[in-house]
């Protein structure tokens, strides 16, 4: 907790840099990662990341130095040749997209790792270092490093307002944005480029083996949230800069640890709770949904079942036990309970000694039931050519689903009818 | 009054909660050559696909020759769309008109020599013995769709649902379908064929299914394939239906109050 | 004769790999065979902090167990979850492989794992790690033994299963239609795989092994077009490749397993430039 405190209190001049580092990086990648998910490109991102590797080495190698603009170039320039050794392998072979992604990501990465081990075990003074780009290393960000991070980050940030319009048709409709004579091929590059820039810087933080995860889980988190793109870019570099935060403080408690893990375990966690807990998109929203669906259903059920029995009888007001409903309508012994309660709650049904019966607006009610049943049913029979045997499971269904505006359009399309196809009123 | 071969009740399927037949309902006759005819995105391919158990269904069922599929799986063949499978894959004519040989059963045994001459016969069937060795990739559509019919010729089956056979082949091969099916015809096959061209509906099918989601019609062709009943099922959407579909996928809801249930 | 048994592992490996990974190609699953190559990696650790020795029969079922289970939460979090396939796959298998990678450097001490061993495994001190027994006579290298075991395991599934992964490759909803069951040799091969992986980690690591997986298959698909053909090649290239990258690494003083991935893309190149000069060739004869 102390810690915790500390690392909040940004008193730390190195934490400072850490934080402004971990934060222009994980808004980079978050912003952008929108777009890459939203273009399907999410595994082409994994494969420029770890394409990477050998551009850093290499950079390294020809240079001798660590300047991180010198190793951005290598980063970009490798980063670059992979995006087009894959358009030109999709293009030119028949080999499908996840194959040459899978080859040119693991050649990539296995001649970043040969050079890698070469230069380790040629002992150059100032290799050390390097393997950070593997797993990431937040805490080892400099005050060089952040003065880079923030150029591209501007650069990236005045790339998408400038370009917002077009890419968001690029994202939405491809197609389309060609057909109205949209520069594509500027718009994809331009958004290439910005991919590429910030996969590069990104793996300071992450590493090049998890970057991925930093591009896609921010949009993908977001995307729970919202369908406008405004909302979710905004949602998606909000999320890429917490999770960049958490793994600044780890790096911060434990500098020997990697930071990317944590980073990529902090997005697990967030996307995570955006899958259950976001109302539209969310898991749990949409199982609530079900539950109170399958609620109405049963009381819509009940109250038909009663209504029936007064057709049956003949005598409005007459009074039923749970026997005789349930000898009319199978219905779970639980399930009764609980729908006779809840129509009761809302004045729908009376009680006395045992028997129900409806009142006057639960009448009402239940001939709204079975009026949209039987409205349902002349519809199959007379729209759908559907056999008079045949229509009654699917209006068991509509009845509960159909709105008032959906049987104005039902009534005025059969033409105001009073009987269904069995011949019983419509009521 | 000959045999039901094709029992389709009250069938809706969904995809993607988007409800794409509703509530189709007929039945199809035994020896006949049927097409299945309606506009694009109306479900014919969908309409086989659940016949075949290949889409999960939302409500009813499917019966073929009065018995659930599973009990006479044998006696039917399915002729999936060409543009289905990727005909990059390294494969010869013969292996995959030998496919049409494979069983549940056999599946981990080598195949026999009647397999084998089977194939052999199947391949005659639609003219192809030429191209037994030739890359299935190295194929015309035509060719390709005559490669497909030869391997559910190899099953030997007795219902036979081929999806759009005729899409995109060239003459020589459409006249070389159009011979098979009715050969199978003469021998007391069924078939059930999704079909796009209009203009060739009367010249080759007994029977019609015309569809739009729902069933417009289904009948001999020259009582069900008619000016109303084309301009119905052509003539776009039902709007209530429409909106109905619309409501069902946005809310997530059933179109069956318990699955499996019939009422 | 060091040489000569880091060849043989490295063949080994990619014959392992590449003849499984050859229908991971076809059946356009190539990135999924990437997802469970990193997905084992937390099994694996887990495994040997239980087990606390290496390579025992439970520890690589087990850990082959959790790269089945990474290919069940991708096909969840895309069903359920409604996460379109590309980010599923790319979100489970960062996820459980950064994991095994905290839990690596949580337990230095208890595990014999570092990330160095994670990244490119440890194929150069194969040759140190005899298998002898209790007469002290030497069997060769314990590595060998255990990656042949798996090859006959995968041989004799291939050979046993062809027609099943055939039919189920080419066209699976024509195979459903006969009531071959799709499901089972989906995961019949995902399992498979899963194996090769764990058992290709110790010499060439998590993430290597996808070069095995995926590039001598597509080398060999670029110059056949007849599947026994397709896997014939791919052992002739994965073969090649560990010879290549064997000499490479020597020649460099680097990573063995990472020198043998690039071998294997320079046969890749190698195959693309016959394929493209066959056509320049035939095309000059005909004009």
């Amino acid at each position: 907790m102390k810690t915790l405190l500390e690392f909040l209190s940004l008193s730390d001049p190195n934490v400072r840099l850490v934080v402004l580092g971990t934060t222009l990086l994980g808004a980079g990648a978050g912003l952008v990662g929108v777009f890459t998910l939203l273009r399907k490109r999410a595994l082409l991102g994994d494969a420029v990341a770890h394409s990477i590797l050998p551009g850093v080495c290499l950079a390294f190698l020809v240079s001798q130095s660590k300047t991180p603009y010198i190793l951005l170039i290598g980063a970009v320039v490798a980063g670059w040749l992979s995006l087009l050794s894959i358009d030109f392998l999709v293009r030119r072979t028949k080999l499908k997209a996840d194959t040459v992604i899978g080859l040119v990501l693991s050649v990539f990465f296995g001649l970043g790792i040969w050079l890698l081990t070469s230069i380790q075990q040629s002992g150059a003074a100032s290799q050390s270092g390097l393997d950070k780009f593997l797993f990431g290393k937040a805490a080892s960000i400099t005050s060089q490093d952040v003065e880079l991070f923030a150029w591209v980050t501007l650069a990236l940030g005045l790339v998408l307002f400038f370009f917002y319009k077009g890419f968001k048709l690029l994202a939405f409709d491809g197609d389309f944005a060609r057909a109205i004579g949209m520069p594509v091929r500027l718009l994809e590059f331009l958004l290439s480029t910005v991919t590429v820039l910030s996969i590069a810087v990104g793996i300071q933080a992450v590493g090049v083996v998890l970057m991925a995860s930093l591009l896609i889980a921010p949009a993908a988190a977001a995307r729970f949230w919202t369908d406008r793109l405004s909302v979710m870019l905004v949602l998606a570099g909000a999320m890429g800069v917490l999770a960049a935060w958490a793994g600044a403080f780890v790096s911060y408690t434990a500098p020997s640890m990697p930071t990317g893990p944590w980073i990529v375990l902090a997005l697990a966690f967030l996307t995570g709770i955006s899958m259950l807990w976001a109302p539209k998109r969310g898991v749990l929203g949409r199982r609530l949904r079900q539950w109170r669906y399958t609620r109405k259903i049963a009381q819509e059920n009940l109250l038909k079942t009663l209504f029936q029995l007064e057709e049956l009888d003949g005598g409005e007001g007459a009074r039923y036990s749970r026997v005789a409903i349930l000898q009319h309508r199978e219905l779970e012994t639980a399930q009764l309970s609980v729908a006779l309660r809840a129509l009761k709650r809302r004045g729908w049904i009376e009680e006395s000694d045992g028997l129900w019966r409806m009142s006057p607006a639960g009448r009402e009610q239940a001939r709204q039931v079975v009026r949209r049943h039987r409205l349902w049913e002349l519809y199959l029979h007379q729209r759908l050519n559907l056999p008079a045997d045949h229509v009654h499971a699917g209006a068991e269904a509509m009845e509960h689903l159909l709105t008032p505006e959906l049987e104005n359009a039902l009534q005025k399309d059969l033409g105001f009818p009073v009987q269904d196809p069995h011949h019983s009123p419509i009521p | 009054m000959p045999k039901t071969a094709i029992e389709v009740h009250n069938l809706t399927v969904s995809y993607s909660q988007r409800p794409v037949l509703w509530d189709v309902d007929f039945s199809l006759p035994e020896g006949k050559l049927i097409g299945i005819v309606g506009p694009n995105g109306s479900g014919k391919t969908t309409l086989l696909k659940s016949i075949m158990g290949l889409v999960p269904l939302s409500g009813g069922f499917v019966r073929l020759f009065d018995q659930p599929l599973d009990e006479v799986r044998s006696q039917v063949s399915y002729v999936p769309q060409r543009e289905s499978v990727d005909w990059d894959f390294p494969a010869r004519v013969k292996d995959v008109v030998l496919m049409g040989r494979y069983r549940p059963q056999n599946l981990l045994r080598r195949l026999t020599r009647v397999d084998r001459e089977v194939a052999d016969w199947a391949l005659q069937q639609v003219r192809m013995q030429e191209f037994a060795q030739r890359q299935i990739s190295q194929l015309s559509g035509g060719q390709q769709q005559r490669v497909f019919i030869a391997r559910s010729l190899a099953q030997q089956a007795n219902l036979y649902l081929m999806d759009e056979p005729f899409a995109g082949v060239d003459a020589a091969s459409e006249k070389a379908i159009l011979d098979i099916l009715l050969e199978l015809k003469d021998r007391g096959k069924t078939l059930l064929i999704v079909h796009h061209d209009l203009n060739t509906v009367r010249r080759y099918f007994d029977w019609v299914v015309l569809m739009n989601t729902r069933l417009v019609a289904a009948g001999p062709v020259e009582e069900v394939f008619t000016e109303a009943n084309l301009q119905a099922a052509y003539g776009g959407q039902l709007t209530v239906l429409a909106q109905v579909v619309d409501r069902v996928q946005e809310g997530e809801f059933p179109v069956r109050e318990k699955k499996g249930k019939i009422g | 004769m060091d040489a000569f048994w880091i060849i043989l592992t490295g063949t080994l490996v990619a014959l392992c790999c590449g003849l499984l990974g050859t229908f991971l190609v076809l059946r356009q699953m190539a990135m999924v065979g990437d997802a469970i190559s990193h997905a084992v990696l937390p099994g694996i650790v887990v495994a040997y902090l239980l087990a606390e020795s290496r390579d025992s029969l439970p520890m690589l079922v087990g850990a082959a167990t959790v790269g089945v289970l990474a290919t069940i939460l991708i096909e969840w979090l895309h069903r359920v979850g409604r996460m379109q396939t590309d980010a599923s796959i790319g979100l489970s298998y960062t996820t459980l492989f950064a994991i095994g990678i905290i839990l690596i450097s949580l337990f230095t001490r208890q595990v014999d794992l570092d990330q160095d061993c994670v990244l490119y495994g440890e194929i150069a001190y194969v040759p140190l790690d005899l298998w002898i027994p209790a007469d002290g006579l030497s069997l060769g290298p314990r590595p060998v033994w255990i990656l042949g075991g798996a090859l006959l395991l995968i041989l004799s599934f291939i050979g046993i299963g062809y027609k099943g992964l055939q039919l189920t490759t080419f066209d699976p909803s024509y195979a459903a239609t006969l009531g071959v069951s799709t499901v089972f040799w989906h995961y019949a091969l995902m399992s498979t795989v899963s194996l090769a992986t764990v058992v290709s980690f110790e010499s060439v690591g998590a993430i290597l092994v996808v070069a095995f997986l995926i590039v001598p298959p597509a080398t060999a698909y670029l110059l056949t077009d007849r599947l026994p053909a397709m896997l014939g090649l791919t052992a002739l290239f994965g073969f090649l490749s560990a010879v290549l990258g064997y000499g490479m690494a020597v020649a460099t003083n680097g990573s063995v397993a990472g020198a043998m991935a690039v071998a294997g893309g320079i046969w890749f190149v190698l195959a693309l430039g016959i394929r493209f000069f066959k056509k320049k060739i035939i095309s000059i004869i005909r004009t």
